[in-house]
């Protein structure tokens, strides 16, 4: 195998090879052109191998979506890249109002894949730290993933690319560049709508999706090392549609769920897998399912504050353990 | 020239004849919930820049706003896509998922309009710029109908200034109808002129009476030429007046009469210039509305036999894509 690649580095690599392998491709966004390549690099290179399809934007969200709507019209399959994903919110009306309504309202598809740098960073406070996908999940029209592994933010992103309709990709900040892993481009993927057991277990089901599933990850192999508790851990991939199977399968098995997401708790993801678990497993659960999330305050900046503000693996751990004894 | 102009004018018969038999629709209760929204008094402007456009899937990207039923028909829109949207008949272009004015066929390059002012600037500037990505854009361009109130939000400016840096084909046509719903321009904007956001935005600048036919079809053909010339984007200001209500649940009774005053209709205007000129004679103007009135009739005859979408039959869904979840390949 070759050497491991970063999150980021598949994103980059994902875009390239889609860029290549489509004239139809191209990505648009605030300084992902030139030498720069990008707040975080997404894009570095890529304008010199493709100077008319990777295009600097003015700082205008609600323009660069607009022009994602009428450009997948014509055929094209625009990627937008938002520099954070907190900035989604001005471009929320184009997003939700025009490319998650056109196939509906009118039979066109539109392909346009919008990028979103989501999730916490230690310092980025209130407006470069959020996670848009319960409002944007919200809206009939749009698909909404979340990878986890550098083999879905490679995978996926084609995946995304390719697909007809309009797709919020949320990448997570952190993971950029702290987690690396092997890539294999050419491997066989799970298609997108599906999510994926990222371990298997008997005891409890621990579901979650971006950056929290490495956290679920790690309170799944403490448990194990130090309770005998066997977790089974799904990664949603994707959230909008949601893989109800997978998660009332697991629960067929385990019988109790905890669900985990940094996102805030107030109707968000976390909310409907577990409205999910209680409407069509309620015969199946053997302890009332738990919802741990974000604090419901705005992000915050410092950073003790803000690592206390999600839930982390010893949170996860001791959630779990509470049910497992209930 | 005097058979552009007696097209121009047929156009706006026939805009001012569909709108007409609209509001009696809706008076009569023929239409099942909403209202009904009409370009009277705007039907010059909407014609004239419509006409130097090309219809069809190659075609130019035309993006009409609430008062442009005469535009869109001189594109080329049939009488039934009104009819069968207002009505929410299944057969028509957007199956009663939407319905009124939101209608469009955007695979001919008609855009369907959203509520959200502004909101089709951007796509038009997207599929100009798709098209050079592509190597299609050829001489085509994009039109863009705007209002004075449309001319105030944040998407217009947004997309203004992308047409502007991307130096796209763009005509920005701004009818400055006096009005924003009931909101007067005083409480609207403050420059002397909206035109003077051309500049602003690098946009060619013009200025027209919106009232006078001849002179909304002599500066829409020269800014329509100049941006298919590749001179970038172009924006016209017409002042004009919205003759009716919001729509048509709104008498718009807050028009004050001092202000209608001030801008005459511009269908009959138009008319009587070209019969006082000889280019039209009476016989020809009661024929020619007489044959837009009966095919008006006929359109709404055939919308309203059409079958209404059935709640059971609908599949319920917004995504194209099917086997998301059960993990078939999309």
């Amino acid at each position: 195998m070759s050497a491991p690649v970063s999150y980021i580095e598949a994103i980059r690599l994902a875009l390239g090879d889609a860029l290549e392998a489509d004239p139809n491709v191209f990505i648009y966004g605030q300084d992902i052109a030139g030498v720069f390549g990008g707040a975080f690099k997404a894009t570095k290179g890529l304008a010199e191998r493709f100077p008319t399809r990777v295009l600097n934007s003015p700082i205008s969200e609600d323009g660069m979506a607009g022009v994602a709507v009428g450009a997948a019209l014509q055929g094209c399959r625009p990627v937008i890249e938002f520099q954070f994903a907190d900035f989604a919110s001005v471009a929320f009306n184009q997003m939700v109002n025009h490319a998650a309504t056109y196939f509906w309202r009118t039979g066109c598809t539109i392909p346009a894949v919008f990028r979103l740098p989501a999730g916490g960073t230690p310092g980025g406070g209130p407006f470069h730290c959020q996670m848009p996908e319960a409002w944007l999940c919200h809206h009939p029209g749009l698909i909404v993933v979340a990878p986890a592994t550098v083999a879905d933010a490679y995978g996926m992103l084609r995946d995304s690319i390719d697909c007809a309709d309009p797709v919020a990709f949320c990448e997570h900040k952190f993971l950029y560049n702290h987690l690396k892993d092997e890539l294999d481009s050419a491997a066989p993927r799970l298609p997108l709508g599906r999510a994926a057991v990222r371990r298997p277990g008997s005891d409890c089901t621990l579901v979650s999706y971006g950056w929290m599933v490495h956290q679920c990850l790690e309170a799944a192999a403490l448990l194990e090392a130090e309770h005998g508790i066997a977790c089974e851990v799904i990664d949603l991939r994707c959230l909008r549609p949601l893989d109800t199977q997978t998660v009332l399968e697991s629960l067929s098995r385990t019988h109790r769920l905890v669900v985990a997401t940094e996102a805030w708790p107030y109707g968000g993801v976390a909310a409907e897998v577990i409205a999910c678990a209680t409407t069509e497993g309620f015969t199946m659960l053997d302890a009332p399912p738990v919802r741990l999330c974000a604090a419901d305050v705005p992000i915050p900046y410092q950073v003790d504050l803000f690592n206390a503000f999600k839930p982390d693996a010893a949170r996860i751990a001791a959630a779990v353990l509470a049910t497992v004894e209930f | 020239m005097s058979a552009t102009r007696l097209a121009l004018w047929r156009g706006m018969v026939l805009g001012r004849a569909l709108d007409e038999r609209l509001a009696a629709l809706y008076r009569q209760g023929g239409i099942r919930g909403g209202s009904v929204f009409l370009g009277k008094g705007q039907e010059a402007l909407s014609v004239a820049a419509a006409m130097p456009l090309r219809a069809g899937p190659e075609g130019d990207l035309y993006a009409p706003l609430i008062r442009d039923t005469a535009g869109r028909l001189a594109l080329g829109e049939s009488l039934s896509d009104a009819f069968l949207t207002y009505l929410g008949r299944r057969s028509g272009p957007m199956r009663g998922r939407d319905g009124n004015i939101h209608r469009g066929r955007p695979n001919m390059g008609m855009m369907p309009m959203i509520s959200h002012l502004g909101s089709g600037v951007a796509p038009v500037c997207g599929g100009l710029m798709a098209r050079r990505i592509q190597g299609r854009l050829g001489d085509t361009v994009g039109l863009v109908n705007l209002g004075d109130g449309t001319m105030n939000t944040g998407a217009t400016h947004e997309g203004l200034n992308i047409a502007a840096v991307e130096r796209l084909p763009l005509i920005a046509v701004v009818a400055d109808n006096q009005v924003s719903y009931s909101t007067f321009s005083d409480r609207t904007y403050a420059c002397r002129s909206l035109i003077d956001r051309a500049a602003g935005y690098g946009f060619a600048a013009y200025t027209c009476d919106g009232t006078d036919a001849d002179a909304c079809l002599t500066t829409c053909a020269q800014a329509v030429a100049a941006a298919r010339a590749g001179a970038g984007p172009q924006m016209i200001v017409a002042t004009l007046l919205r003759i009716s209500g919001h729509g048509e649940h709104d008498d718009g009774s807050y028009i004050p009469q001092a202000l209608r005053d001030r801008f005459p209709d511009p269908v009959p205007h138009y008319e009587q210039r070209l019969l006082s000129e000889g280019v039209l004679d009476a016989a020809t103007v009661a024929a020619v509305w007489e044959d837009a009135r009966t095919s008006i009739a006929a359109a709404l005859a055939t919308a309203q036999a059409e079958a209404e979408p059935v709640p059971g039959e609908e599949d319920w869904c917004a995504f194209s894509v099917r086997n998301l979840r059960g993990g078939d390949t999309p």
